[in-house]
């Protein structure tokens, strides 16, 4: 009887391990091979950051304000738009041109209640850095409706080879009208020129009815996104529900199949549907179970650390580290914990120096250094 | 005559509708539960119970159910710094999530009045517009 019962509970444990990790399972390192220093201090949530060179950097907090840090001092940049504060929704990510260097233009992701319907909803702009000031602010797009909900407002920023500027905007709390419908704003990446105007080759320009600017959709809520060094493919990741963050690689016209298809549960723990994959829709290259509440990714390609050459890393917010993932072919065989029990890990970026600059809430910006 | 009384009934309409549009508590409650799921869960999770060390917990907190005002003043303005819940440290950060005086109010019944939470006092939109953030300093 005894033999019996062991034997249950075996059985049970090991399907339980299953169900619980997906493979493969986070490693914490034993021997530790790098430092990390506090190079911007005094942010609490910061949410986006870019690099004008190596000591000027602009950073974002989510409650309204743009820095602009040099050598470690802080100045806040006057002349943003007005920000629309709610739930997860404020100022969001920052990013420069391509060619800043000529034009000193960013683009800027803030929760924005422009528009009829009292709420807000995500928007990009464009604006001109003057030193600390923003000049010839612009609205290259705003979604629609506005909604009073607090979630799910994406939003980061990425650029291709080609001349194009990609950003995120989340289902806003409405997963069963926005992320499948191609009319409705919100659960979409999108795809605009650098000067906010619909590329030619856009996926939905023949759907008379469709958002021009949707370059892919069955989004939940994208809050990490880069380019990846060599393919030039979109990578993007998302906060699924419980047990269902994804990394997706993006491409024009794809559906990615929230809310029909999702390795996650409610967070109540009901089901939410019984598929995980369908023919018409796009698999995640990765999901994490448990969740890891991703947010930020960067790869690594500079020779400033030993191992970690073409790794691709991910910030969790929920387990306050920053997770390095090792890819081969075309899958991910390791799973890192770095800077462990750091704080909530918003954001990671690869500075111009080739380190790799972390955004930790309620500490400001971390730069990681090899030993 | 018959306009008086068409004009005696409208004022009264719009009289009392004046004077009830305070929700009941327990209409209070139910908007209340709705701000929750958007805009608290994620953090203090559906079960009040929050992360230990993280987020501090709603049920049963002695935080909560001892400083109403104090409570109030985080959600409308935003908390940080050291607080003590149930003899456990947190020195975390709640961002303003934003909320007007009615929807604080609500979200506040809502949490003295779930998972066992109990309290005999009903959170009005005018008291939470009474308080200032002078009171977390
Ligand atoms: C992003 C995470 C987050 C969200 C969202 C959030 N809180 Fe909090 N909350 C915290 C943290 C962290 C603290 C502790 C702050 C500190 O250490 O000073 C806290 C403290 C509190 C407290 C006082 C301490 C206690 O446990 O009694 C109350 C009450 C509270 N929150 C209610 C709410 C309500 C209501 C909402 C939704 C309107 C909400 N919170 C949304 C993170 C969050």
């Amino acid at each position: 009887m005894n033999y019996f019962l062991n034997f249950t509970c075996c059985v049970f444990f090991v399907t339980m391990g299953c169900a619980q990790e997906n493979y493969p399972a986070i490693e914490t390192p034993s021997a530790i091979n790098y430092s990390f220093e506090l190079v911007v201090d005094g942010i609490d949530i910061p949410w986006g950051m870019d690099f004008i060179n190596e000591s000027d950097l602009l950073v974002t907090e989510l409650s309204g304000t743009l820095y602009r840090v040099s050598d470690g001092i802080k100045k806040v940049v006057l002349g943003l738009p007005e920000v629309y504060l709610r739930g997860q929704g404020g100022l969001l990510d920052v990013a420069l041109h391509p060619e800043f260097k000529n034009n000193n233009l960013i683009y800027l992701t803030l929760a924005s209640s422009l528009g009829d319907n009292p709420g807000g909803n995500t928007s990009l702009y464009q604006a001109t850095l003057v030193g600390n000031n923003l000049e010839k602010v612009s609205l290259l797009y705003k979604a629609s409706p506005n909604t009073k909900k607090g979630q799910h407002f994406g939003s980061r920023i990425a650029f291709d080879e080609k001349g194009h500027i990609y950003f995120s905007v989340g289902d806003r709390g409405n997963r069963d009208q926005n992320p499948q419908d191609i009319s409705r704003d919100g659960g979409k990446v999108y795809r605009l020129n650098l000067d906010g105007s619909i590329p030619e080759d856009n996926p939905f320009l023949s759907s008379p009815k469709a958002k021009q600017a949707i370059f892919s959709y069955g989004h939940r809520n994208p809050q990490g996104m880069t380019v990846h060094p060599y393919t030039g493919v979109i990578w993007v990741n998302e906060h699924g529900p419980k047990g269902g963050d994804e990394i997706n690689k993006l491409e024009s016209g794809k559906n990615f199949g929230w809310p029909i298809i999702t390795y996650g549960i409610n967070y109540s723990g009901t089901p939410i549907t019984d598929k995980t994959s369908s023919p018409k829709m796009e698999q995640p290259f990765y999901y994490w179970v448990p969740s890891i509440a991703p947010s930020g990714m960067a790869f690594s390609t500079s020779d400033v650390y030993k191992d970690w050459k073409n790794n691709l890393f991910v910030g969790s917010l929920k387990f306050e580290y920053l997770e390095r993932l090792v890819i081969e072919g075309n899958k991910v065989v390791k799973r890192e914990k770095i800077l462990d029990k750091i704080g909530r890990v918003r954001n990671v970026k690869q500075g111009p120096d080739g380190y790799l600059y972390v955004g930790v809430e309620g500490k400001g910006i971390i730069k990681i250094m090899p030993l | 005559m018959k306009i008086i009384v068409l004009i005696y009934l409208l004022s009264l309409g719009i009289f009392s509708s004046l004077l009830f549009q305070n929700k009941t508590k327990k209409e209070s409650i139910k908007a209340g539960s709705e701000i929750y799921q958007d805009f608290c869960l994620q953090c203090h999770l559906s079960s009040g119970i929050g992360v230990f060390g993280v987020f501090p917990p709603l049920k049963a907190s002695d935080y909560l159910l001892e400083n109403t005002n104090l409570s109030i003043a985080g959600i409308k303005y935003g908390l940080r710094g050291k607080i003590i819940v149930n003899n456990e440290e947190y020195d975390g950060i709640m961002l303003r999530q934003g909320l007007d005086n009615e929807e604080v109010a609500d979200v506040m019944n809502y949490i003295l009045n779930e998972w066992g939470n109990k309290t005999s006092a009903f959170i009005t939109p005018n008291q939470v517009s009474k308080i200032s953030k002078s009171i977390l300093e």
